[in-house]
């Protein structure tokens, strides 16, 4: 951490790769590193997608036997972890890391190689938590009492041998050392605290960016909303982070070493686990939409052809959203059997939150009105963000009426809800944001028709699937459920046919993204006519960002260069504006000064790789095999340490001539 | 060409929709449809809930309609001039903050009283304990002394106080037509109020995921009148019928004896003492209609499939596959059927 | 992790910036996460020593509080000698930064020293181990992770100290890692002043201990 030695500098020879294979795997350049989050986040979107795919072929029919209910309950618990933690979280972490120094005019962000050891992390933290599928078995850790049949007996049919079946929300004591043996649950648990390192590490990276790296000019009320979105979910993740990762600590330590924290028989209390989840897990709904809404809130002006109505409120709004998300994660709980007064408490607080949620639906179509709407793809997909969160947003206030949600709670209702919340806004503002920066990070444009194609398959197969789901639960079938009524089976049938239209749309985008970014036609400097910064620059982004660091003079500080207003107030282009588009793309494709670049590194990717081996440690703890890991994954680790705090940031000065 | 193969493909969708449309109508409610009161408590629920839906649907309306009509309306058209360059309105941001708010605290006044008003027993309800166990619901009575299992008879119009534990993970006991929800917490006591306005079946379903057979773990309540309550306690309190000697209710008491009795409790044939063991009490086994946690209606059929490998009908049940015979399985239905 | 990763924003005049620098900014936007770290870990011992359990003995009934009294001090002065070796430094008096260094170091080390002394103590002497019953989980696992933080602190001193041996110096950019290692070492000093507060000397069980 502190030391910086000449001489060990020469130990390990410094990356030069530009290109290639071990330019990824030593780049500190926020691009490369949001483009790896983001084709790694898609790897993980398509594996949680098939395990959607399969539990929906199983519920097709009331008494299916396609799936064990082992390997239901497996599914159900994977689908939701990775979908939150290894698919929405990095999708966002990809459009942060790679436009937060563009929005704002920096070269990078503050800590470039705490950037790069985020994305390694957060790599060996998900292919760790999938390691479980072989390398956990049921041997029942500590704690069980061997010999008892039932949920215990290794017999049970597994075909997935070792998911984790305790539900994404792993409730106690279901989800502990009594009642869910084996180390399947184990590798979830260290898997998760993996992952919020980190996050972590990217939220204080995002902050000290946002603070101190603006371009001059840039105060805070000229910032861009999606950056605004980043900062507010870099703070959730700050103050959301350590609960849960004491109450992670506290499950492992209770499966692996003994501890009794959530052991009713011994005075354990399950219900403080549940207060410890939600105090994260609600902030966590809110660390996956605000990032969405922050992309919808680029899109709808740009192809509105009006700035942002209300940005402030929209920005305040946000800040709202997230700091009164710290105040009603019991809402979760209405049917725990908390007392009266919590329960009328956080559903007051849950009812307000409504209301700056509102301000920014309001806002959003208050742009919309009286512009000049060009119907492109990312607006589809912003539109089809509005439309369906609000329906999300509707069913929401319905369940913060307490005695509605004691009905609703663990229905499929609540399925619903939040997949119109979480796929119906994040991952319809995602993909709108892929639409709308494909250009930035390929130089080309993906297909329109193809793009259409697919909003149109998604909004009917979405709807389709999770619709229904709104009165399968208000007509009682329950979440989690590997059977159910036989009344139902009509409805489960039309969700079952919507998920394989979703996966249909997911295809045509494969198609399309492989297709344009070989042969796509080539993007040029602005093509939406786009109102920040980052459209300022050449498509694809050279590799400094920025060849002079720009000095900004208002919100949309691109739009303002290329256009002034006419008395009426509409946007007159101004006669120059093509000559400085020619400029830009000019001295950014020719940078006329010299531009200093951090150099690539091992040391990230070495210290990340220490800490899945220090987590295969504590599973095997009681082996000494196991006590070795933990020990090789501290050496490793710290090893790199010194090695990181030993070579400079930056040593080869980049000549405008390479570029 | 274009058009006519629009328009067919417009009837086929007009076609597939009346077809779906006729299905949808022959799909009977489920017996857990919860927007189907029969009880004060639900009525009280329901009476919130669909003022909240008509509200919501409204905004929804307002909202999708006015997103459709701007993309329609303002959408860039040839010769469309550039729109002026709107940066907001105070006026408006105040008007789309206060509006909401005043409509969401109209919903959370009745709200605060339905809470208020459901969260505790009348001091004159009827006292039961719920126990929940992966996965049955154990029920006792204790002014009368009565353990039983699955199907809870309550008297109709009266109210019921359960006071709700658990003996392992967290269940939930959810009888849609009466009650929303309540958790069963293992060390905690939690309440649930449950009242049926007329005699019948009400189904349940235990609702937070409580391991590999959660979907299983089902639940009734048979509300009948005062008269068959009274009846019905003092029925629960006899003793089990004894089987003479040489029948095969007889040889079936005998099957019971030697493989059942770790788990379960006939009275006065005997009594189960360690809890860990504690499987429903099948004194009055008959009398439930249901078997296997309440997933399999009661049949001979039914009662057989279960007996010949439990863990096969409910994954991971704790009562282990006897492999039991044939003769013992019919021994053991012919006893059973006698604990009415 | 942040060491030399603060050229990047050495042209403050291109940049709108808060001017505190980023390593300082990162250092304490970690440290409120971990602010609240310990404070769930506290909130969850609190909730625990309220109840009773079948298992004894529970921490609050075995706490040796003139003992843990002493180590506490021991601590706090390290507080102390922390803000002298800064002093020193900012006078530029590298002989007594480096005394002042691992005068801190050796001060939480005796505090360390003084923790696991404690742990023996419960552990074999009480018979309260980390299964014994909730409150005690709860307790061992608070003070083991603010002992691991004071035992990263002292590594993070003892590197400090070797540094300003091996480099002649801490001077100039270097005096910046002084300063984090500072904050750092302060934060766990508060927590366990809270600690000490909340955790030993309100729950303690009158006239117990040992």
């Amino acid at each position: 951490m502190t030391t910086t030695t000449a001489r060990t500098t020469t130990i390990f020879r410094r990356p030069r790769s530009e290109t290639g294979f071990w330019s990824w795997i030593t780049t500190v350049d926020h691009k490369k590193i949001g483009i790896m989050y983001g084709y790694t986040a898609f790897i993980f979107f398509v594996i949680g997608g098939v395990e959607a795919l399969l539990l929906r072929i199983h519920l097709a029919s009331a008494e299916s036997t396609f799936l064990t209910a082992a390997d239901y309950n497996g599914l159900f618990t994977t689908h939701a972890v990775t979908m939150i933690f290894l698919v929405v979280m990095p999708m966002s972490a990809a459009f942060m890391n790679y436009l937060l120094p563009l929005m704002i005019g920096a070269r990078d962000v503050a800590f470039p190689r705490l950037n790069a050891l985020s994305y390694w992390v957060f790599l060996f933290g998900g292919i760790f938590l999938y390691s479980g599928l072989i390398f956990s078995s049921v041997v029942p850790p500590l704690g069980v009492t061997p010999g008892v049949t039932g949920n215990l007996d290794p017999s049970d049919a597994r075909s997935f041998f070792g998911l984790p079946d305790g539900g994404w929300f792993m409730y106690q004591p279901n989800a502990g050392p009594a009642f869910s043996p084996g180390r399947a649950l184990d590798f979830a648990v260290l898997g998760l605290q993996i992952l919020g390192i980190a996050s972590l590490l990217s939220s204080v990276n995002f902050i000290v960016t946002f603070f101190n790296l603006r371009a001059k000019g840039m105060r805070l009320l000229r910032v861009p909303v999606f950056i605004w979105m980043t900062l507010v979910v870099a703070f959730l993740l700050l103050f959301s982070l350590p609960i849960i990762a004491i109450a992670l600590f506290m499950v492992i330590f209770d499966r692996q070493f003994g501890t009794l924290f959530f052991d009713a028989t011994a005075g354990g209390d399950p219900i403080l686990w549940q207060h410890l989840f939600w105090l994260f897990g609600h902030p966590e709904v809110y660390i996956l939409i605000l990032p969405a809404m922050g992309i919808v809130s680029e899109i709808i002006p740009v192809f509105s052809r009006k700035p942002l109505f209300g940005y402030a409120a929209v920005v305040f709004a946000g800040a709202g959203i997230a700091f009164l998300g710290f105040g009603v994660w019991a809402h979760h709980m209405f049917a725990s059997g908390i007392s009266t007064v919590a329960q009328v408490g956080f559903g007051l607080t849950t009812v307000a939150i409504a209301i700056p949620t509102g301000v920014k639906i309001f806002n959003w179509m208050a742009t919309l009105w009286l512009g000049r709407i060009r119907l492109a793809t990312p607006m589809l997909f912003a539109l089809g963000f509005l439309t369906m969160f609000t329906i999300g947003g509707l069913s929401g206030v319905t369940h913060a009426v307490v005695p509605s949600d004691w009905q609703q709670h663990d229905t499929y209702y609540i399925v619903a809800h939040f997949h119109y919340v979480l796929f119906g806004g994040s991952i319809l503002g995602i993909f709108g944001g892929l639409y709308y920066w494909f250009p930035k990070f390929s130089g080309r444009m993906l297909d329109e028709r193809l793009g259409k194609i697919h909003f149109w398959l998604w909004m009917l197969g979405f709807n389709m699937t999770f619709a229904p789901m709104h009165w399968l639960g208000l007509q009682g079938m329950i979440r989690r459920t590997w059977r159910y009524d036989p009344s139902l089976e009509f409805w489960n049938r039309i969700v079952s046919v919507g998920a394989f239209i979703i996966a249909l749309g997911l295809l045509v985008f494969m198609w399309n993204f492989y297709r344009s970014k070989r042969r796509g036609p080539l993007a040029g400097m602005d093509p939406w006519d786009a109102r920040t910064l980052e459209w300022s620059i050449p498509n694809p982004t050279p590799v400094f960002n920025f060849a002079e660091v720009p000095v900004v003079h208002g919100l949309d500080e691109f739009w303002h260069q290329k256009y002034g207003e006419d008395k009426d107030g509409r946007p007159v282009r101004k006669d120059d504006a093509d000559s400085t588009l020619t400029r830009l793309q000019e001295i950014g494709t020719n940078p006329p000064n010299p531009v200093h670049l951090p150099s690539p590194s091992y040391f990230p990717i070495l210290m990340a790789a220490g800490l899945p081996l220090i987590a295969y440690g504590i599973i095997f703890h009681l082996s000494l095999f196991g006590k070795a890991l933990i020990v090789v994954g501290a050496l490793l680790s710290l090893a790199a340490l010194i090695g990181w705090g030993s070579e400079p940031l930056e040593e080869a000065h980049m000549e405008p001539a390479h570029a | 060409m274009a058009q006519n193969r629009l328009r067919r493909l417009f009837l086929l969708a007009t076609l597939a929709l009346v077809v779906a449309g006729c299905s949808v109508i022959g799909i009977p409610d489920s017996p857990l449809n919860s927007l189907d009161p029969q009880g004060p408590f639900s009525r009280r629920i329901d009476a919130l809930f669909w003022p909240v839906f008509w509200v919501a649907t409204a905004i929804f309306v307002l909202v999708e309609g006015a997103v459709v009509i701007a993309a329609i309306v303002f959408r860039d058209r040839p010769g469309r001039p550039e729109p002026r360059q709107i940066h907001g309105n105070n006026k408006l941001e105040i008007l789309w903050t206060v509006i909401p708010a005043l409509i969401l605290a109209s919903v959370a006044v009745p709200t605060v009283r339905g809470v208020i008003e459901l969260t505790s027993c009348g001091v004159d309800a009827y006292p039961v304990e719920i126990i929940g166990h992966q996965w049955w619901f154990e029920y006792r009575y204790p002014e009368e002394g009565i353990d039983t299992a699955t199907v809870l008879v309550i008297p109709a119009g009266r109210e019921v106080c359960a006071t709700m534990t658990s003996e392992d993970v967290l269940h939930n006991y959810w009888i849609p037509q009466l009650n929303g929800k309540r958790y069963l917490v293992p060390g905690q006591e939690t309440l649930l109020r449950l009242q049926a306005d007329e005699p019948g079946e009400y189904r349940g379903q235990c609702a937070e995921f409580c391991g590999l057979s959660h979907s299983l773990m089902r639940a009734e309540v048979r509300a009948v009148t005062e008269e068959e309550f009274t009846a019905w306690i003092a029925a629960q309190k006899e003793p089990a019928a004894e089987p003479a000697a040489g029948t095969p209710e007889a040889a079936g008491r005998d099957v019971f004896l030697n493989r059942c009795t770790q788990c379960h409790t006939i009275d006065p044939v005997n009594v189960v003492v360690e809890e860990a063991f504690n499987g429903p009490n099948l004194t009055h086994f008959m009398d439930r209609g249901w078997i296997a946690g309440g997933y399999l209606p009661y049949s001979r059929e039914n009662l057989a499939r279960w007996l010949s490998n439990p863990p096969d009908t409910k994954p991971g049940s704790y009562m282990p596959d006897l492999a039991l015979t044939q003769v013992e399985i019919d021994a053991l239905t012919a006893y059973l059927e006698t604990l009415r | 992790m942040t060491a030399a990763s603060h050229e990047v924003s050495e042209h403050h005049d291109e940049h709108e910036s808060t001017g505190v620098e980023n390593r300082k900014l990162a250092m304490w936007a970690f440290l409120s996460s971990e602010f609240l770290f310990f404070g769930a870990l506290i909130t969850n011992y609190l909730l625990y020593s309220s109840r009773t359990f079948e298992q004894g003995p529970t921490p609050a009934e075995i706490y040796d509080i003139p003992f843990t009294s002493v180590s506490s001090f021991v601590l706090l002065m390290s507080s102390l000698t922390m803000v002298l070796a800064h002093n020193a430094l900012s006078r530029g008096d590298q002989g007594a930064t480096r005394t002042w260094l691992l005068a801190t170091a050796m001060l939480g080390s005796v505090f360390l020293a003084g923790q696991v002394f404690e742990f023996t103590e419960f552990i074999t002497v009480q018979g309260m181990t980390m299964q014994t019953n909730p409150a005690a989980s709860a307790f061992f696992v608070l003070t083991g992770f603010h002992g691991t933080h004071v035992a990263i602190g002292v590594i993070m001193l003892l590197s400090l100290f070797g540094l300003s041996k091996r480099m002649g110096g801490l001077t100039d950019k270097r005096f910046l890692n002084l300063e984090l290692v500072g904050l750092y070492w302060h934060f766990v000093d508060i927590i366990w002043i809270v600690i000490f507060t909340v955790v030993y000397l309100l729950t303690a069980v009158p006239g117990a201990g040992g």
